[in-house]
């Protein structure tokens, strides 16, 4: 298996599906309109999005046409370059030490498990790794990132339930500047995009991270799970604007969902995917390769 | 996200199209059907079950009368969302009760779909019924889980029963019994989320099925789920036989399209519904409501529940009639009135309208108190004189004045209004095009 085959593997029933769905368009249609529109239904089925589809569709046409080709292979790579360019509109920021990094999201895509997860990445690659429990409202969620730190090894911070998570934040971030760790992972409490409220709470944390510590690199990630609809592009929106995102942790690729929504996110917000999570396991975690998610997606 | 402003974009460019009466043709049901698909999509309804939906009620709309009150479009949309609403009812379908206690109810479902917390928000009601509900901690998988479902049991008020991670089935029929023996009339089974093409773990629930008597089986999603819903609720519902289906998140901005999805290849009632972060917060589901949002279409939907109601087509030919032979009265002009009451004023109602920012009506000229003292004058007229306004000399205006409580000056005022409407009326007329709004 290739550095890169588990997120290959987590979509591989897509892959599956959608390339024999591609194999049947080819066999049944000549290149015309019926092609394209079924086409755009198989982009749609992965929750590319209406707006997204028609664009690849309209890209892949033309192409197409302009080379009067109507080879499958070749409108399948057409196909693949055309999600892959989107992808890579937003570039990957590198990693600088010592960093903090704060995961927010809407409720049960899995931040605390992918801070645990993320937790042990930092660790395989020799890095000092401190989690804050921020996430001080979900009844048992610290009991929870404790037995990820535990499992990962690595040391946590955490108030008492019901405490202001703000607090738990300047505690870790005073913490790792007194013992020089690498890497703070702050977890949060998931919250509605909507909900102006909590939304105000997490740029608090946001500004305590950059007054307390400037001499780290602060990154925001926000955690999307894959089985998301539409509903992906207001949540990106609206913590973009409360925390200006660096990035998307895509999580639970493991099902059977596609998590199409990355297309429209990269290529109008501008914001990369870093990690995907593709099991239950602590090992369950890669860094995001456009490549191999678009071959494991078409 | 732009999109919606392009859907009502998209959407008043056919309306200002299709302003031809009578039967609905099937080139305007396809117009109208496009937007409504692109609606469905971007609400995350699965594609087939849109296309099969579409299909379905665009045979319906073949040869449909159009109501006078709307336009071609309009009355496609009307059906389309008549359809939504039954298509995903009844609504405030009730939990089933056992006869032969305790009730059990197992909840499953993905990961993250908020199970434990909906655990609690059942509980609570149940408790406001008078019953009295046990939990039991099933999901020995997650860290904490059991943890958080003592938490939340403890603020619902509710003893949770657990065995740490011994197996699940084993840890339900223990519950079961405990739950005979100590009184308690409902069991409810907090499982862990799983995926549902997980072999052993959706084993695991078919196990607990058989260990114990399960009166409920609640598929409980997140309502931002996207296509893959339709996979989800089908494969949960052929293991298990899902009894009822809970969706969570819905205060969030998801138009909640799954939830089409899953009534469709479930075809099992959705019960309730969770809108919030307190334990409280769980409503019954109102499939009138879950349609308008998943067409997203709400303004335009309203506009057309409250012309419907309003006016009535025969009202509506009545005073087509009227104004082409100009026999327009005082009584019409009051009734007119009340008919825009019922619309909740025409400052409203223009405001659904797309496309109606440029007909300006002067709002200062409807507004309730107004419409009362209009009311109050023409009905101190005696009916002849609402037929023939012209003989309203000034003993005549006294008199109307004094019945009403107004003055002379209101009096000549509303008479003046009435002369500039019925001008402003033969115009119209004359136009041809243009269609009265009421």
């Amino acid at each position: 298996m290739g550095l890169f085959g588990k997120i290959r593997d987590a979509l591989k029933k897509t892959r599956d599906t959608m390339a024999t769905k591609l194999r049947q368009l080819f066999l049944k249609n000549k290149l015309g309109d019926a092609f394209y529109d079924e086409l755009e239904e198989i982009l749609i089925s992965a929750d590319v999005g209406v707006t997204t589809a028609e664009d690849v569709v309209e890209q892949v046409k033309e192409e197409a046409i302009g080379n009067k080709i109507k080879d499958e292979q070749y409108v399948t790579d057409l196909l693949k370059d055309i999600l892959e360019d989107t992808l890579s509109e937003a570039p990957v920021p590198e990693l600088r030490y010592p960093c903090v990094i704060m995961f927010v999201g809407v409720n049960g895509v899995g931040k605390t498990t992918t801070i645990g997860k993320v937790a042990n990445w930092f660790v395989k690659q020799k890095k000092s790794v401190t989690v804050a429990a921020a996430d001080t409202f979900r009844a048992a969620a610290t009991e929870q990132l404790e037995i990820w730190a535990e499992r990962a090894k690595v040391r946590i911070v955490k108030h008492e339930e019901g405490s202001d998570p703000s607090a738990v934040v300047f505690d870790a971030v005073s913490s790792v500047k007194a013992r020089k760790t690498d890497v703070l992972l702050i977890d949060t409490a998931g919250r509605l995009h909507v909900k102006e409220n909590l939304m105000k709470e997490l740029s608090k944390m946001d500004r305590v991270v950059g007054r307390e510590f400037p001499e780290a690199t602060f990154y925001k990630f926000l955690v999307l799970d894959a089985t998301t609809g539409q509903n992906a592009f207001s949540q990106a929106k609206l913590f973009n604007e409360a925390v200006d995102l660096d990035g998307i942790v895509l999580t639970k690729l493991d099902g059977t969902a596609k998590g199409g929504f990355v297309f429209s996110l990269c290529g109008e917000l501008k914001v990369p995917v870093v990690f995907a999570s593709v099991g239950e396991k602590i090992d369950d975690l890669e860094l995001f390769d456009a490549e191999q998610f678009v071959e494991g997606f078409i | 996200m732009a999109l919606f402003a392009s859907l009502s974009e998209r959407l008043n460019h056919i309306f200002s199209k299709l302003t031809k009466r009578g039967k609905l043709t099937e080139l305007e049901i396809r117009q109208a059907m496009r937007e409504v698909r692109i609606a469905l999509l971007e609400a995350d309804v699965n594609i087939k079950v849109a296309k099969d939906f579409i299909a379905e009620v665009s045979e319906k709309a073949v040869g449909q009368q159009v109501l006078e009150s709307l336009n071609p479009a309009q009355q496609v949309i009307k059906i389309v969302n008549e359809e939504l609403i039954a298509l995903m009812g009844p609504g405030n379908v009730k939990l089933e009760v056992s006869s032969k206690l305790p009730t059990v109810i197992m909840m499953c479902g993905l990961q993250g779909a908020g199970k434990t917390t909906m655990c609690a928000k059942l509980a609570v009601l149940l408790k406001k019924q008078g019953k009295k509900p046990l939990l039991v901690a099933c999901d020995i998988y997650r860290p904490a889980a059991i943890d958080q479902l003592k938490v939340v049991g403890g603020k619902a008020g509710a003893e949770v029963f657990e065995k740490g991670t011994q197996a699940p089935p084993k840890t339900a029929k223990q519950a079961v019994e405990y739950a005979r023996k100590m009184g308690f009339d409902t069991v409810i089974i907090d499982t862990a989320g799983r995926l549902h093409i997980d072999e052993k773990l959706m084993q695991e629930l078919e196990d607990i099925k058989k260990e114990v008597d399960v009166t409920e089986i609640l598929l409980t999603v997140d309502a931002m789920t996207g296509q893959d819903a339709v996979n989800v609720a089908e494969t949960f519902n052929s293991r298990l036989g899902v009894t009822g289906v809970i969706l969570t998140k819905l205060d969030g901005d998801t138009r909640g399209g799954a939830c089409l999805s899953i009534k469709a290849v479930t075809g099992k009632p959705i019960k309730f519904i969770g809108v919030g972060e307190k334990i409280t917060d769980l409503e019954p589901f109102y499939p009138d409501r879950m349609a308008s949002r998943i067409l997203g279409m709400g303004d335009v939907l309203s506009l057309i529940e409250k012309a419907q109601e309003a006016v009535t087509e025969q009202q509506a030919r009545e005073l087509e009639r009227k104004m082409r032979e100009n026999s327009f009265t005082l009584s019409d002009y009051l009734a007119q009135f009340e008919t825009l009451k019922k619309m909740g004023g025409a400052g409203a109602l223009m405001s659904m309208l797309p496309g109606a920012g440029r007909m300006k009506l002067n709002d200062g000229d409807i507004d309730e108190k107004k419409i009362e003292r209009i009311r109050a004058i023409i009905l101190s007229m005696t009916p002849k004189e609402r037929d023939n306004p012209q003989i309203i000399n000034s003993p005549r205006k006294r008199r109307i004045a004094l019945g009403s409580g107004t003055t002379v000056q209101e009096v000549n005022q509303l008479l003046k209004q009435f002369d500039q409407t019925k001008e402003l009326m033969r115009r119209f007329r004359g136009k041809g095009k243009m269609k009265f709004p009421f």
